[in-house]
C-alpha cells in the first residue's frame, strides 16, 4: 500500500514539473510536437529509473556519515556526503553516455529518432533533482526509490505530453505578436500548473 | 575593447539567457518567493557560470571533445560544491531554505550552455565575462520576479513590511505557477519594446 501512495503522490501531488519546476528547459524547448515530446518523455522515465536507486545504493553504502563502516572500523567515521552532488551527476552524465552507445550500436533507428535527446537528458534537472530530493525525504529501501523515480518519470512524461498537445492546438490560435512562442508556453504551463495545484494537499 | 563591452551588455539585454534563450528556468523560479533567498541564488549563479566558464575556457584546447559534457559537469560541479560548502558555513538558513536548488545549479543550462557555446570557442578572458554577464542576466530576472512575489505576495521586502498594514496579501503570488506567470508577462513586455525579438 505505502508503494501505491508514494507512486500516485510522486506522479500527481510532487509533480515535478507544476510543483518543483525541474526539467523546465527542456520541457520548454521540446514541446513543440507530441511526437517528439512522446521519445524525450519516455528517455527521461527510462533515466531516472535507472539513475535514482543507484544513487540511492551510492547514497546509503558510500556517502552519508558512518555509510562506509561496511568496510571495517577504520571507516566508521567517515562522512563524504560533501561529495554528493558530484557523485550523482557523475553516475547520471556516464549513464547516460553508456545508455547513447547501447542505443546507438544496438537499436540506430531509435537512435535516430531520439538522437539529439538523450545528451541532453544528463544536463536535465529533473534527473539531478530526483536524486537530491530522493537524499532528502530518506528512503528506507531500494525499492521505495525505485517507485520514486518511477512515479516522478511518469509525472514528468504526462506533463510535457499534454503540453506539446496543447501546444499544436494553440499553433492556430491568434496570439498577441509579442507574446507569440515562449511568452504565452510560459502562461499556459502557470494555468496548468494552477490546475495541478487540486492535488495539493492530498494524503494518502 | 568595445567587443569586450558587447560581450557583457549582450546577455544582459538583447541576449537574456532566461526571457530570449530560455535557459535556466527550473532554478529561477522556484527560489523567486522571497528577495533574499533570489539574491543569494542570483549571486551564486554568477559565481559558478564566471569561473566554470573560465575554467572551461582554460582547458579548451586539452578537452577530448567526446567526454566533454563530463569534464565540463565535473567542472561546474566543483564550482556548486564550493559554493554549497561557503552558503552552509556562512548562511545556514538562507542554505536550507534554497534546498535542492543550490545543487541544481549544476544542471542550469545556462552554465553548460555558455560552456558550450562561447568558452570552447574563446580565450580565458572574453569567456570570464561573458560567464559573469549572463549570470547577471540570469540575477536580473529572478530578482525582478522576486521582487513582485513578495511584494504582492507578503507586502514586505527582504522581510520589511512596506505596503500599509491594510495591505491584504495575495495568496496566489506565493503559489510556484505564479512565477510563470509572471515571467511570461515579463517576456510580453520585454519583446513588446523590442520587436526583433517576437517569435513569428
Amino acid at each position: 500500500m505505502e508503494y501505491v501512495s508514494l507512486f500516485v503522490k510522486s506522479i500527481f501531488v510532487d509533480n515535478m514539473i507544476f510543483a518543483y519546476f525541474l526539467g523546465m528547459c527542456s520541457y520548454l524547448a521540446v514541446s513543440k510536437n507530441v511526437k517528439t515530446a512522446n521519445g524525450l518523455g519516455l528517455a527521461v522515465i527510462f533515466v531516472l529509473l535507472c539513475t535514482l536507486p543507484l544513487n540511492y545504493l551510492l547514497n546509503r553504502y558510500v556517502l552519508l556519515p558512518g555509510a562506509l563502516a561496511w568496510l571495517g572500523e577504520g571507516f566508521a567515521e567517515v562522512d563524504l556526503s560533501f561529495l554528493s552532488f558530484i557523485i550523482f551527476i557523475a553516475v547520471i552524465a556516464a549513464f547516460t553516455q553508456l545508455v547513447e552507445m547501447i542505443v546507438e550500436r544496438f537499436l540506430p533507428s531509435l537512435y535516430s529518432s531520439l538522437g539529439i535527446y538523450l545528451p541532453l537528458i544528463a544536463v536535465n534537472c529533473a534527473i539531478l533533482g530526483g536524486s537530491l530530493f530522493m537524499q532528502q525525504k530518506e528512503f528506507s529501501n531500494v525499492g521505495e526509490s525505485a517507485v520514486y523515480a518511477l512515479g516522478s518519470g511518469i509525472g514528468w512524461y504526462l506533463a510535457i505530453v499534454a503540453l506539446a498537445a496543447i501546444r499544436e492546438k494553440m499553433a492556430y490560435s491568434n496570439v498577441p505578436a509579442p507574446l507569440k512562442g515562449i511568452g504565452i508556453t510560459f502562461i499556459t504551463v502557470g494555468l496548468m500548473g494552477i490546475a495541478f495545484m487540486i492535488f495539493m494537499g492530498i494524503s494518502l | 575593447m568595445a567587443n569586450l563591452k558587447e560581450t557583457f551588455l549582450n546577455p544582459i539585454l538583447k541576449g537574456n539567457p532566461i526571457t530570449v534563450l530560455v535557459l535556466g528556468i527550473c532554478s529561477s523560479l522556484a527560489v523567486t518567493v522571497e528577495l533574499k533567498g533570489a539574491c543569494v541564488m542570483a549571486l551564486s549563479v554568477i559565481i559558478v557560470t564566471g569561473v566554470s566558464s573560465l575554467i572551461c575556457s582554460l582547458l579548451r584546447k586539452t578537452i577530448p571533445n567526446r567526454v566533454r559534457i563530463i569534464i565540463q559537469l565535473v567542472v561546474v560541479a566543483m564550482m556548486v560544491i564550493l559554493v554549497d560548502q561557503v552558503l552552509k558555513a556562512f548562511a545556514y538558513t538562507i542554505d536550507k531554505q534554497l534546498s535542492v536548488y543550490i545543487g541544481l545549479i549544476i544542471t542550469n543550462c545556462i552554465v553548460m550552455g555558455r560552456i558550450e557555446a562561447f568558452a570552447l570557442g574563446n580565450k580565458p578572458w572574453p569567456s570570464l565575462v561573458d560567464g559573469f554577464a549572463n549570470g547577471l542576466g540570469y540575477g536580473l530576472i529572478i530578482i525582478v520576479v522576486a521582487f513582485f512575489r513578495e511584494l504582492l505576495g507578503s507586502g514586505t521586502l527582504f522581510g520589511l513590511h512596506v505596503l500599509p498594514a491594510g495591505y491584504v496579501p495575495n495568496n496566489l503570488v506565493i503559489l510556484p505557477p505564479f512565477a510563470l506567470i509572471l515571467l511570461g508577462c515579463i517576456i510580453w513586455a520585454h519583446r513588446a519594446f523590442d520587436k526583433e525579438l517576437q517569435e513569428k
